[in-house]
């Protein structure tokens, strides 16, 4: 069923220079135009989900609301911090935003075998492919961490610091997981380049075939934007605007155009590597010869890359921001090692395969295999649970440390093992007016404390 | 593919060579700068430009597949991690003057040691092979693959377990004396 195809992509290279301009000036304004409309629909959405009516004012109901913003955004005063290291400070927003348009080069929109023509020339719906292109996509979406990183350090200030930080190990170590979950999708395509792999998918889509791949992607995907619930580097309760705070006017924008067009480009990635690519969906391409030919495949792509969005915002309408903590322990001790167990499944199976063991075989293996690592899992799972409870057990009969809420002359919240002082509590107005004379008696089964008391014996 | 250097003369260079040449000069100007600038965080973007300028060559030479290694992972990954701990620790802006361990000039006696000794391999080792890029492509995934997995296996792993030696022993370094007996905090250990 799945035979690597040689690798063939001597269709991509032979464009004349007008139309690689041309092709480059489209993915260009691709990325801008989808931008603009799904700041719009984000806010549109989110309205909706919270039962507002969103922005309504600009354009017919509030469909320029982009255009708007992006013109208020321009015409304002333009910051420079003094105490900012001024080169890098101005180089940030640059370098947030160019690799997030670069990597956008190598999706397709179409098939890769000259299926439309423009200006009378026979073409590719793609701006070049290259036999590392998914390489190209990662290392592209590396460079762009360098602009969040440096905003935040460039401008001096500790909020942005902390942003800039908390961004960069964010990214980090979602990164891993991403680049797992491709790697079982280059097992199965035997090519690294985006056009092979959506050929690749000619008749069942990778999120089918590797789910949790798919998942591990979707989850490091938004991991890796720092959108909500992971947008930690710009937690306004906690950040003020984490890296961006110093920035105004245009700046500011190229940052919220970096973190958009990042949004379409792994939802274009998503799109490309688990489903399908330029694919018609299955109903549509069982019925309709004519769906995966000609200018169509742009629709299912750009249908596709819509829907990625919408999850984007449906995600950001109803999740709560994790904790930092909760983030990293999930990224480091749960995607990273689902991932390469998956990922040695997925190996051996295709390993397997090569071999010529039939689908019996394989899946026996593949049975025993899963079991024994889930009863190794469940087993471990058990007794450090068990170690745990013990340690538990142990700490509440230790002795509680002393804990100091100004110590060092600040307020500090409480180190693991130490117990907040009880908080004192003031009675319900009922109790307070109706039955004042048995506030005394009351004082076991409501949690008062002494303060609390006097305050009621006062009044 | 590999021709000797007679055919193609050192005097008649084309665009590529010449353009070689331009980056190897900015690569190296880059290296010399982040060793000699007092700024911290600009002595790792001036990394950045050096190990970027590598990452041009590979290209330069059809090596794609090593090119964009290079830039995820030195560029992505190393130089992000470093600029990690520098933020954590103190990341000042402006110069800083303490960032001077006084060993100038036994450093720049290592480095033109070390230099000198990689020259003299890579040109005896080469002497006038000749490699030609536009026949065939010669760093694909599939032909480096190919050499690493077959032919170069052994260092491949060699390199591998020293990459391990080198975490253990920054895992030992970091943490401090004394603390063995003591449960050391999941912060240390990850």
């Amino acid at each position: 069923m799945i035979v690597s195809a040689a690798e063939d992509l001597s269709v991509f290279g032979t464009d004349p220079w007008w139309l690689v301009c041309v092709k480059a000036v489209f993915v260009f304004a691709f990325l801008m135009v989808f931008v603009l409309v799904s700041i719009v629909m984000e806010r549109k959405v989110v309205a909706w989900m919270q039962r507002r009516v969103g922005p309504n004012r600009h354009g017919p109901w509030g469909l320029l609301q982009s255009l708007a913003d992006g013109v208020k955004l321009m015409l304002k005063e333009d910051l420079i911090v003094k105490g900012s290291d001024k080169v890098v400070f101005l180089l940030a927003p640059v370098v947030a935003a160019i690799p997030a348009f670069m990597a956008f080069a190598v999706i397709p929109f179409g098939p890769a075998d000259h299926q439309i023509s423009i200006f009378g020339e026979r073409t590719t719906m793609q701006l070049t492919d290259l036999p590392v292109g998914i390489l190209y996509i990662l290392a592209t979406a590396s460079v762009g961490i360098y602009g969040i990183v440096l905003a935040g350090w460039s401008s001096n200030s500790p909020y942005p610091l902390l942003g800039g930080l908390r961004s960069t190990a964010q990214m980090i170590s979602y990164e891993i997981a991403m680049g797992l979950s491709f790697a079982a999708v280059f097992i199965y395509s035997g090519s690294m380049s985006t056009s092979e792999i959506v050929n690749s998918q000619d008749e069942r889509w990778f999120a089918v075939l590797l789910p949790v791949s798919f998942i591990v992607y979707i989850i490091a995907m938004v991991g890796e934007t720092n959108r909500a619930p992971f947008d930690l580097p710009e937690a306004e309760g906690e950040l003020v605007g984490g890296f961006n705070t110093e920035y105004s006017s245009i700046k500011f924008a190229m940052f919220m155009l970096a973190e958009y067009v990042n949004m379409v480009t792994v939802s274009a990635v998503a799109t490309t590597l688990f489903l399908g690519g330029w694919r018609a969906p299955w109903p549509i391409s069982g019925v309709w010869e004519g769906a995966n030919h000609g200018w169509w495949p742009m629709l299912w792509f750009t249908l596709k890359l819509q829907l990625l969005i919408f999850l984007f915002i449906w995600l950001r309408g109803t999740l709560p921001r994790m904790r930092y903590d909760q983030f990293m322990k999930l990224g480091w001790k749960v995607l990273i090692p689902v991932s390469m167990v998956w990922l040695l499944l997925v190996a051996t199976v295709r390993a397997l395969r090569n071999d010529g063991y039939d689908f019996q075989e394989i899946t026996l293996y593949v049975a025993g295999g899963v079991f024994a690592v889930l009863l190794v899992s469940l087993l471990v799972d058990y007794l450090r649970e068990k170690g745990d409870k013990e340690e538990e057990a142990a700490r509440s009969l230790a002795p509680q440390e002393q804990f100091d809420p100004m110590a060092g002359g600040f307020p500090v919240p409480p180190l693991p093992g130490q117990t907040l002082p009880p908080v004192p509590r003031r009675k319900p107005r009922s109790e307070r007016q109706l039955v004042p004379a048995a506030a005394e008696s009351l004082n076991d089964t409501v949690s008062v404390d002494n303060t609390a008391v006097k305050e009621t014996d006062g009044a | 593919m590999i021709l000797t250097a007679e055919a193609n003369g050192f005097l008649s260079p084309n665009g590529v060579e010449i353009v070689f040449l331009l980056v190897g000069v900015v690569t190296l100007g880059a290296a010399v700068i982040t060793v000699t600038t007092r700024q911290l965080v600009h002595a790792a973007l001036w990394l950045v430009v050096a190990l970027g300028g590598l990452a041009v060559e590979y290209l330069l030479l059809t090596a794609e597949f090593i090119a964009w290694v290079q830039v995820l992972i030195y560029v992505g990954s190393v130089v992000v991690l470093l600029l990690f701990g520098l933020m954590l620790t103190r990341a000042p802006i402006g110069r800083s003057p303490d960032a001077d361990s006084e060993n100038r000039w036994v450093a720049l006696a290592v480095a033109l040691a070390a230099a000198a000794t990689l020259v003299t391999v890579v040109a005896d080792a080469f002497r006038s092979t000749w490699i030609d890029l536009d026949r065939s492509v010669q760093g694909s995934p599939e032909v480096t693959g190919e050499s690493l997995f077959r032919h170069w296996v052994l260092p491949f792993e060699a390199l591998s377990v020293l990459l391990l030696a080198a975490l253990v022993g920054a895992i030992t370094l970091s943490r401090r004396r004394g603390a063995d007996d003591a449960p050391a905090s999941p912060k240390q250990e990850r």
